[in-house]
């Protein structure tokens, strides 16, 4: 009989470890909490830096899953973990012979930064909104009509000990380039400007993506944090922030503001962790054993995790680190059941 | 209004039992709004509120403007709440924002710094010989105006209502920078969106005006209005507050700070002198409230025994807008009929009918 | 308008003011070098300035400022430059910059 893991969450992290595992051989089991599967991706409208349409990636995965008929739960919140198995908010347990932790993250709560209006004002948006729209095919502002300037603000819940958000959500930065470009594209002639305190451009094709945006769509990009955004008679959004480059206070009303929200760590780690008595990371997340060869395990065995559920990753971070978690899981059943 | 946060951030306010602490600046230029603070308390709702004649000044101005020491503030303030146990009571109630800022600022000292603490007691026992009692609850006068404004919306003569047209009157509120922005926690509503003032407001029939400027500090700070060198950085920020509220045709302004309604209110007569700017919609200036001036006439009480003649703005056309009666005559007639003289027209004020008192004269 | 002397006059505000600006000149003149808005104000081309190490000519600063919309005083800062061309050689995006100070002076001319 095939040895059974339970995978807790069903976004692409989990997706993508359970058809590995399937495919080495094992059952997986998926414990999801929505009632659909595909995690924060799905509903996301493209991805950086190619602007792959999201459901290219997700769609194929679920399809696969289901091809592959993989055991899901759904409408199922896992409130304990274990080495043999996760316990259910309704109390039942779910055996396995490793737990797979692919809870993901939360995004940022946009509302936390009072200063910016998130809820208040019409036109102040966040980047996963503005997804949600471009997915609709309508960008408009709450009038209906179409946005002529429009700031990005970035690193909103992130690098931020005022929210205790002190870690830095690693893929807001290419996001606000990705989506400023979009914008672009739908209206060539906005005037769209960038608020930065840095640009991390990790990955591949990243600086390249940044450098056209500067160059290519004459994207403005200012270094300095706005610190506070009010809305105008005619609601519009009037913003102040530091010109850190020339050392001056700027001044300027746009139309529509969006908050580049980022990744907090899931408020139920914590139970999660003092379940299977694991330690977390200062920021919330899951404490990997290193990050080298141990980057998705933990001191306790069996005990496994994918994706964002140990630090703010990206679609292909997660989806690439999946198939190491699928791998080391192999690796421990192997050993610990071959005998 | 699409405010929610402001329920994120709750204070503990007693609902009787006050000890006040009174404000320099406001026994000096809002003499009737501290006197009328007291009457709606103790008149109106029946509450106990002690004035107590043995306080004194918190040292703020002294402090912030760097001629008072930190050893000596915290003693002076150590002493009040002395007093205040002395007297029986546990709710210490400032009127002063100044004072409120460091009373909390104080006491969030004593707290992380427990040695200072203890300093301030040794202080206190050898210059005065009393006993530091730290008070349950401290709160600005104006958290006890919001706690009781249903009480005075059910006793409302006038409410902030246009009487001409029906429509609410569309009021600025402004908060004083040391009520929230130190510790968002000590104000209602945080420091984004306070809603202390805009509680007031909205319980008793007026709009609130979120305009963009609506944060920003008035520009008193201090050191800035002290030297005279520098004032024109601290005019410069009501300018600019005032800029960014006349789009919305406000017709009073309400601030919850002693040195932000002085300012707001004497500010407009200083730029209309210099550059011949005025900010209401009447071509005049716009008047400036204490929520106790606000809170008198919604209960009924004479704009003048208010102390609203103290005003650079005048009041009369608000006063006109709410239906509210009163003697024109009588604006510049103290206690006992007495003339107290009357500023030279400007340029903010309206050129009202000859007083009856220049005739006398 | 009577002027009463009160000592001191209202200050005016320090902030870039991007609504109240005058872009024209900034646009076209990213318009004609668009690889201008690639800088990523690293400082190179001020740090290697032979001006700038003899005065406070600060180039980054000042294409900065222009593309803010803020002309006032940059082309007599831009006298101060030598037209060396070193901070062409150490430009990391490749930006003419020697190219783009007489393009600033065109553009503003006596601004």
């Amino acid at each position: 009989m095939a040895h059974r893991v339970v995978i807790v969450g069903g976004g692409a992290a989990g997706i993508q470890t359970a058809l590995e595992l399937k495919s080495r051989g094992i059952e997986p089991i998926i414990v999801e909490r929505d009632i659909e599967l595909g995690g924060k991706a799905r509903g996301w409208h493209k991805l950086f830096p190619l602007f792959t349409p999201a459901k290219d990636i997700i769609d194929p995965l679920i399809a696969r899953l289901r091809e592959e008929r993989i055991r899901c739960f759904y409408g199922q919140e896992v409130t304990e973990i274990a080495s043999d198995g996760v316990v259910l908010r309704s109390g039942e347990r779910i055996p396995g012979d490793a737990v797979v932790v692919a809870t993901g993250f939360t995004l940022f709560d946009a509302h936390r930064k009072q200063e910016y209006g998130y809820g208040l004002y019409d036109n102040v948006i966040t980047s996963v909104d503005l997804e949600r729209m471009m997915n609709s095919g309508r960008v408009v502002l709450t009038d209906g009509s179409e946005p002529r300037r429009i700031a990005f603000l970035h690193c909103v819940g992130s690098r931020d000990e005022k929210v205790d958000q002190k870690h830095c959500s690693k893929v807001c930065c290419i996001t606000g380039v990705k989506q400023a470009i979009e914008i672009k594209q739908m209206f060539p002639d906005a005037d769209v400007f960038n608020f930065y305190m840095d640009i991390r451009m990790y990955g591949p094709g990243y600086e390249e993506l940044y450098r056209s945006a500067q160059q290519d769509y004459n994207i403005h990009f200012i270094r300095g944090r706005i610190s506070e955004a009010a809305e105008t008679i005619n609601k519009r959004i009037q913003i102040k922030a530091e010109d850190t480059l020339t050392g001056r206070p700027l001044r300027m009303t746009v139309d529509m503001l969006v908050l580049l929200v980022g990744m907090s760590a899931n408020y139920e780690n914590k139970n999660l962790a003092q379940s299977a008595g694991i330690p977390l990371a200062p920021n919330g997340y899951f404490r990997t054993q290193d990050s080298f060869l141990g980057s998705v395990t933990c001191e306790r065995e069996g005990i496994f995790f994918a994706g964002a559920a140990t630090a703010p990753k990206s679609l292909a971070d997660t989806l690439a680190e999946a198939s190491l978690t699928a791998s080391a899981v192999c690796n421990y059943i192997k050993v610990k059941y071959t005998k | 209004m699409k405010r929610t946060s402001w329920q994120e951030y709750q204070k503990d306010i007693a609902a009787d039992k006050y000890y006040y602490a009174r404000s320099c600046i406001r026994q000096n230029f809002f003499p009737g709004s501290e006197k009328a603070f007291l009457d709606i308390l103790s008149k109106d709702l029946g509450v106990d509120i002690f004035d107590d004649p043995l306080h004194t000044s918190c040292t703020g101005i002294g402090y912030h403007s760097d001629v008072v020491p930190l050893e000596t503030i915290m003693t002076v303030v150590a002493r009040q709440f002395a007093l205040m146990a002395e007297a029986g009571y546990e709710n210490f109630v400032s009127s002063c924002i100044t004072s409120f800022g460091i009373y909390n600022e104080i006491l969030n000292t004593w707290e992380e710094f427990p040695e200072t603490e203890e300093r301030t007691r040794k202080y206190l026992k050898e210059a005065t010989g009393r006993e530091l009692v730290k008070p349950r609850t401290i709160a600005h006068t104006s958290d006890i105006m919001f706690y009781h404004r249903h009480e005075i919306a059910r006793r409302a003569k006038h409410r902030l209502i246009n009487a001409l047209t029906g429509e609410p009157l569309r009021v600025v509120e402004h908060i004083g920078c040391h009520y929230a922005k130190i510790f968002p926690k000590s104000g209602i509503g945080g420091s984004e969106f306070p809603y202390v003032l805009a509680g007031m407001i909205e319980s008793w029939g007026g709009n609130v005006v979120d305009y963009p400027e609506r944060r920003h500090c008035c520009g008193f700070g201090f050191r800035n209005y002290l030297v005279q060198a520098n004032r024109g950085s601290s005019i410069a920020n009501s300018h600019k507050k005032l800029e960014s509220m006349s789009p919305y045709k406000p017709d009073f302004i309400v601030a919850n700070c002693p040195g932000c309604t002085m300012f707001l209110d004497k500010w407009q007569y200083a730029i209309a002198e210099m550059d011949g700017t005025t900010y209401g919609a009447d071509g005049k200036g716009i008047p400036v409230l204490t929520y106790e001036e606000m809170a008198g006439l919604v209960l009924g009480y004479d704009p003048w025994e208010l102390g609203m003649q103290f005003h650079q703005v005048d009041v009369e056309p608000l006063l006109n807008k709410m239906g509210i009666e009163y003697e024109p005559e009588a604006k510049y007639l103290g206690k006992g009929g007495k003339y107290i003289g009357r500023p030279a027209p400007a340029a903010v004020n309206c050129e009202e009918a000859r007083h009856i008192y220049e005739i006398r004269r | 308008m009577r002027s009463l002397n009160f000592g001191y006059a209202i200050s005016h505000p320090r902030a870039i003011d991007m609504d109240n600006n005058d872009l024209r000149k900034s646009r076209a003149i990213i318009e004609e070098m668009p690889e201008l808005q690639a800088c990523i104000s690293c400082g190179s081309c001020t740090a290697s300035c032979t001006a700038g190490n003899i005065t406070n000519f600060n180039f980054r600063k000042l294409h900065t400022s222009v593309r803010r919309g803020e002309y006032k005083g940059a082309y007599e800062e831009l006298n101060k430059c030598m037209l060396c061309g070193k901070c062409r050689l150490v430009c990391p995006r490749g930006i003419n910059t020697r190219g783009l100070i007489m393009l600033i002076k065109r553009k503003l001319g006596d601004f």
